[in-house]
């Protein structure tokens, strides 16, 4: 079954058309890189599956239930939007760690609102805190900032911040990770351990996509790879197919220009 | 000497008053401002616009137009018996929530947009992220400008003598009329600068308690 299936997604902003139906899917373990020049959807088809954006149309499957369909006209309440938010997990361009609040609380504290409604809290509370934070700290030995649990954000370079995130996100055990353009905001030489660390859940069966402009990377750790351009799938296949023998003009002009 | 102990006494008296409407006023105009800052951001038109105007008419308009107003305006309808007290209490708390209100809007709008998000793809409820995320923010951004109303605040005290109360710049002016004397005005200057800086203090501990973390 597959793990994550997206039909027709399709959302506009006034006038303009950002998504034009989307329609792919992935099974589990898959690491899927989605490539394309900006204002080509991206991060609009991320945020929309995220449920950051609602989409206009369209249905998205996890496991083979329909957690959305635009088609439906219903309005979700908080608490199933929040319900199929923890399907997904969402890394950030600009990482977005809370300032207030240490590496090791970042990655703990949604763990622990979310414990906060299990029926045997009450009775278990230490046990459970204790095991959160044991599980925080060892997603920050993960993505190695072991000695760097109790540094506020402003204390670490982007590149760990964003590693910091990668953690919090993981935390929460999301059947897919998402990432929106991971190394963006980063400078050229930290993009290597952000790389690093997703080619690493990569090899651990993580199921991931990855919004990148890092083609070589994609070609690296990604096992297909989705050609964006006008709010639709121009290309997809391996990245033999799509990066080295690209068949559709668009995706060859979009490689040429990144040579 | 004996003088000066008259009116140091005198106006020891009349800064408890000046203190009781400083803390009475943060205690009220602090929540309300909150609540009318939220009424401000509302995306309901009958809330917002409503309380926009509210906001519009009390800031612009001199506060001590306002205790004039409420202390005055009750006995010129024929409400008797409204304590002046209470008059002043009302002006000075619809005062500064406007006030303060603004400051709330300026420090929540201000948080990016990006903190939210994080938290609503961890799956944190909408109170969740303005309790455990936001509020701590917004806190540390509204220090400066919250120690600059506190202090004008501390200040604006002494327009509560245009309608009889007697905090500390009533009293000073008292013994213009009874004594002939003008130095207990400029000595009241004094309690002022001490009740400023005790503030200035605090804030100042504040904003290093806050220091740890930036953004």
């Amino acid at each position: 079954m597959k793990i994550l299936e997206v039909k027709g997604l399709a959302k506009s902003f006034g006038k303009t058309k950002v998504l034009k139906g989307i329609d792919f899917s992935m099974e589990k373990g898959e690491v899927v890189a989605v490539i394309g020049s900006s204002g080509s959807g991206k991060t609009t088809m991320l945020r929309c599956i995220n449920f950051l954006e609602t989409a206009d149309q369209g249905q998205i499957y996890v496991d083979g239930n329909c957690i959305f369909d635009g088609a439906s006209g219903k309005k979700l309440t908080p608490a199933q939007e929040r319900e199929n938010q923890l399907n997904f997990g969402l890394v950030f361009q600009n990482f977005n760690l809370f300032p207030q609040y240490t590496a090791l609380e970042n990655v703990a504290l949604a763990p622990k609102l979310l414990a906060q409604e299990r029926p045997d809290y009450k009775q278990n509370k230490k046990q459970i805190l204790a095991e959160i934070e044991e599980n925080a700290k060892s997603l920050l030995d993960r993505v190695g900032l072991s000695d760097k649990r109790n540094n506020y954000p402003c204390e670490l370079s982007g590149g760990q911040q964003q590693r910091v995130s990668i953690a919090r996100a993981l935390a929460l055990n999301p059947k897919v990770l998402f990432f929106d353009e991971p190394t963006s905001a980063l400078d050229p030489e930290l993009t290597g351990e952000i790389l690093h660390v997703i080619r690493d859940l990569a090899t651990k069966d993580v199921t991931m996509v990855i919004v990148t402009h890092e083609i070589d990377f994609a070609r690296n750790v990604a096992d297909r790879i989705i050609f964006m351009a006008d709010g639709v799938v121009v290309e997809e296949g391996t990245p033999e197919q799509v990066i080295d023998h690209p068949q559709n003009e668009r995706t060859q002009a979009f490689l040429k220009r990144l040579e | 000497m004996s003088i000066f102990i008259t009116v140091t006494l005198s106006l020891l008296e009349g800064l408890w008053t000046t203190f009781k409407i400083f803390a009475l006023t943060l205690l009220m105009a602090l929540p309300l401002g909150l609540i009318i800052s939220f009424g401000s951001m509302s995306k309901i038109k009958v809330i917002k616009w409503p309380i926009k105007f509210l906001i519009w008419v009390i800031r612009g308009t001199p506060l001590m137009l306002q205790l004039i107003v409420f202390g005055f305006g009750p006995g010129l309808l024929g409400i008797d018996g409204m304590d002046t007290f209470v008059a002043v209490m009302i002006a000075f708390v619809l005062n500064y929530a406007c006030y303060f209100s603004e400051i709330f809007r300026g420090g929540i709008e201000g948080i990016p947009k990006g903190q939210y998000e994080a938290g609503k793809v961890l799956g944190l409820t909408k109170s969740q992220v303005f309790f455990k995320i936001v509020l701590m923010q917004v806190v540390k951004r509204i220090i400066p400008p919250m120690s600059n109303e506190f202090l004008t605040l501390v200040k604006d005290t002494s327009l509560a003598n245009t309608i009889m109360i007697y905090e500390i710049t009533w009293n000073a002016k008292r013994f213009m009329n009874s004594e002939h004397i003008l130095w207990p005005l400029f000595y009241s200057g004094v309690f002022y600068l001490a009740f400023c800086g005790i503030l200035t203090l605090i804030f100042g501990y504040i904003e290093k308690k806050l220091d740890y973390y930036r953004g």
